[in-house]
């Protein structure tokens, strides 16, 4: 599903990302753990192509087709979703018609047709509930005064609708109480399938209880250091990171 | 310019004098003098130090006889103008051809309110006209002063104590003709006790010739009465106007003016509001998207003058090309005007390094216990929202334009009719390149 080799990237003059390599099969949940400034965020983001970060070695394949050359658009049409550490709020623009704008978008670049409203309708009422999001939320302005949770559980709303291949969760745990993260995991579990993978970043092990993964790799400056199975998660709770950042000191 | 403006009154003032009182006569010869000793504007005066009126002052334009009946030259046909009507709202009609009325395309009334020209009303209701004409436009600057010299039509409506008007009143404004035209629309709006009424106005040009109208409004709100006006400026970028609203309002009286302008060559709206009664209420929205060479400039002034008045302003503009917009926002909190509210805002987006806005909120407060706000921003296309819409999918020409009709859309949300708030979001989507229906 998703091959990354020596990936190397940097913002100015600084370089992030050190030779990364991840290997994700289909139907694979993959956790990726770290400290703070570990690189976590960068790897999501110069997957997903945000252009603010420079590629200088190394390779990332989707479903054996080369993306980095690719739009963030047409990276979503290959069938790759990121759910953002921070929700980017957008006013004036409905949820509806925002998620409405991108599956059309979505099944435009595949040649299908628009949705037609009644299914729409459906598949969104659909969605809404498996987040245990009421219809409200729908004609209310993309993240605009939505609370940590609810910018969240919008995300996972909008994967949802989106029916990516591969999910990238950036740290979609942090901020959440307790209802908030079953609800969010909830949803993401519901999604799980042979088809379809997720790499889920996050700081704590906490997520993890909930949505099981079938690797963990911890990432510590721009490299991952460490993998094994979902036990490596129980260990970092326990120990923390720090006896990490010994070892490769 | 101003020689051949002044010998056309000059021309024509026993045309003038045979249609209205000696008083109004009076009244056009002393705004005459005040136009001749204050001159066009230029950007010396303060009011005008952003906007430059030169390349107006060019053409050779022609002006047109006061009260003929018709511009005899020009001859419009229905297809030509259906178009730039609302057509899907049930609507009164006053519509001016070169300024004259055009009775034919037109649908007014006089059942239990009027609505038809100020022309017409001269000659059934010359007291009504007579005791407003020019009573708010007398401190106007040189353009309204110019105007009530030569201007001698326009809308017409009043509305008794206690009456509403059943539906909108639509005052289209076409200009035509195979050289440059100069026309004066001059509108007078009376709203007794309680009564209410809404206006969608619309200045259109239908010739690539060059074209500038420059509008009076006179509006008198009595006690409780209410006003919601939407102002179309969609025009050719060959016509400009130049156009001054003056708005009195007394006690519990309610006005909503939303400005939309999207097209045209130069045009610069005055908003005056005074506030005269105790609890009176004015809003301002306002959304500019302009591009190439365009000129907009809104100026806005509120005179708070008694208690417990609140006044809101919203502008929103984006800016493309070598366009310039202005904002200029006055408000006035006089001495006696405690408990006053008064909120302006002002957002530009500037999507061209050759884009200019010139923005400048002006607030003097002479009471000592009001609420009152101001802000305004610039900036550009928010760069993380865009890679966040298109990680979703949304191709980057799309997400730009989504971006752009979000951060419109408040200054259009107020309009009241679903259908044609629907045809502005089109309009604008359109023009901002969302080649989609998209409902705000």
């Amino acid at each position: 599903m998703l091959q990354i080799k020596n990936l190397h990237a940097s913002v100015g003059d600084r370089d992030i990302l050190k030779g990364i390599n991840l290997d994700v099969k289909p139907g694979e949940v993959h956790a990726i753990m770290g400290p703070n400034g570990s690189g976590k965020s960068t790897l999501a983001n110069v997957i997903a192509g945000r252009e603010d970060y420079t590629i200088t070695k190394g390779s990332i394949h989707m479903e054996g087709k080369d993306i980095m050359e690719m739009s963030p658009e047409l990276r979503a049409l290959q069938g790759l979703f990121l759910s953002f550490q921070y929700p980017i709020e957008i006013p004036g623009v409905t949820v509806s018609n925002f998620v409405k704008t991108a599956l059309n978008e979505l099944r435009k670049g595949r040649g299908e047709s628009a949705m037609d409203a009644s299914a729409m309708l459906k598949k969104m009422k659909a969605s809404l509930a498996l987040l245990e999001m009421d219809k409200g939320f729908l004609s209310r302005p993309l993240n605009e005064g939505f609370s940590g949770g609810e910018k969240k559980r919008n995300e996972i709303f909008q994967m949802a609708m989106l029916e990516p291949r591969l999910a990238i969760l950036d740290e979609t745990d942090s901020g959440l109480d307790i209802d908030a993260l079953r609800i969010v995991a909830n949803g993401v579990n519901a999604l799980r399938g042979s088809n379809r993978s997720f790499v889920v970043i996050t700081h704590y092990q906490r997520l993890l209880d909930h949505i099981v993964p079938d690797h963990v790799h911890v990432l510590y400056d721009g490299k991952i250091v460490k993998s094994g199975d979902k036990s490596l998660a129980m260990e970092l709770e326990a120990k923390g990171y720090d006896w990490i950042k010994k070892a490769q000191s | 310019m101003m020689d051949r403006l002044s010998a056309h009154y000059w021309l024509n003032e026993k045309t003038y004098a045979a249609a209205s009182s000696d008083a109004v006569i009076a009244r056009r010869r002393e705004a005459l003098e005040r136009f001749e000793a204050m001159g066009f504007p230029t950007k010396r005066d303060e009011e005008w130090k952003y906007t430059s009126i030169k390349g107006l002052l060019k053409p050779a334009y022609k002006l047109v006889s006061p009260f003929a009946s018709e511009d005899s030259d020009e001859q419009v046909e229905f297809k030509d103008i259906k178009q730039y009507m609302v057509n899907d709202i049930d609507c009164y009609k006053v519509v001016f051809i070169n300024g004259c009325y055009s009775s034919w395309l037109s649908e007014t009334t006089h059942q239990g309110f009027d609505v038809c020209t100020v022309g017409s009303a001269w000659k059934k209701y010359p007291e009504m006209v007579d005791a407003h004409f020019a009573k708010l436009s007398s401190q106007g600057g040189p353009l309204s002063q110019l105007n009530t010299a030569l201007a001698w039509d326009g809308l017409y409506v009043r509305v008794p104590k206690g009456v509403i008007v059943d539906k909108p009143i639509q005052v289209l404004y076409f200009t035509t003709g195979s050289q440059p035209t100069f026309i004066s629309t001059r509108s007078l709006i009376i709203l007794e006790s309680g009564a209410h009424a809404e206006v969608i106005e619309r200045h259109q040009s239908i010739t690539k010739e060059d074209i500038w109208v420059n509008a009076v409004d006179e509006v008198f709100m009595d006690d409780n009465s209410s006003l919601h006006w939407v102002k179309l400026q969609h025009d050719r970028d060959s016509a400009s106007l130049t156009q001054h609203s003056i708005i009195e309002q007394g006690r519990d009286s309610r006005a909503t003016f939303h400005t939309i302008s999207t097209d045209g060559k130069l045009i610069r709206n005055n908003l005056d509001f005074r506030l005269t009664g105790t609890g009176a209420e004015a809003n301002m929205y306002g959304l500019t998207l302009a591009n190439g060479k365009q000129l907009i400039d809104h100026h806005t002034r509120v005179d708070h003058l008694a208690a417990h008045c609140l006044s809101r302003e919203n502008y929103k503009g984006i800016y493309d090309g070598k366009s310039h917009g202005v904002f200029n926002g006055k408000i006035m909190v006089h001495q006696d005007a405690q408990k006053t509210q008064a909120f302006q805002n002002n957002d530009s987006l500037l999507l061209s390094d050759k884009a200019r806005i010139d923005t400048k909120p002006q607030l003097e407060i002479f009471a000592d216990d009001v609420a009152c706000s101001h802000g305004c921003t610039v900036g550009q296309l928010d760069e993380e929202a865009l890679f966040y819409m298109r990680s979703r999918g949304i191709e980057e020409e799309t997400a730009r334009a989504m971006l752009m009709v979000g951060f419109a859309s408040d200054a259009i949300e107020g309009i009241q009719h679903p259908s044609l708030r629907a045809k502005l979001s089109r309009l604008i989507g359109l023009k901002l390149g969302l080649n989609m229906e998209f409902i705000v």
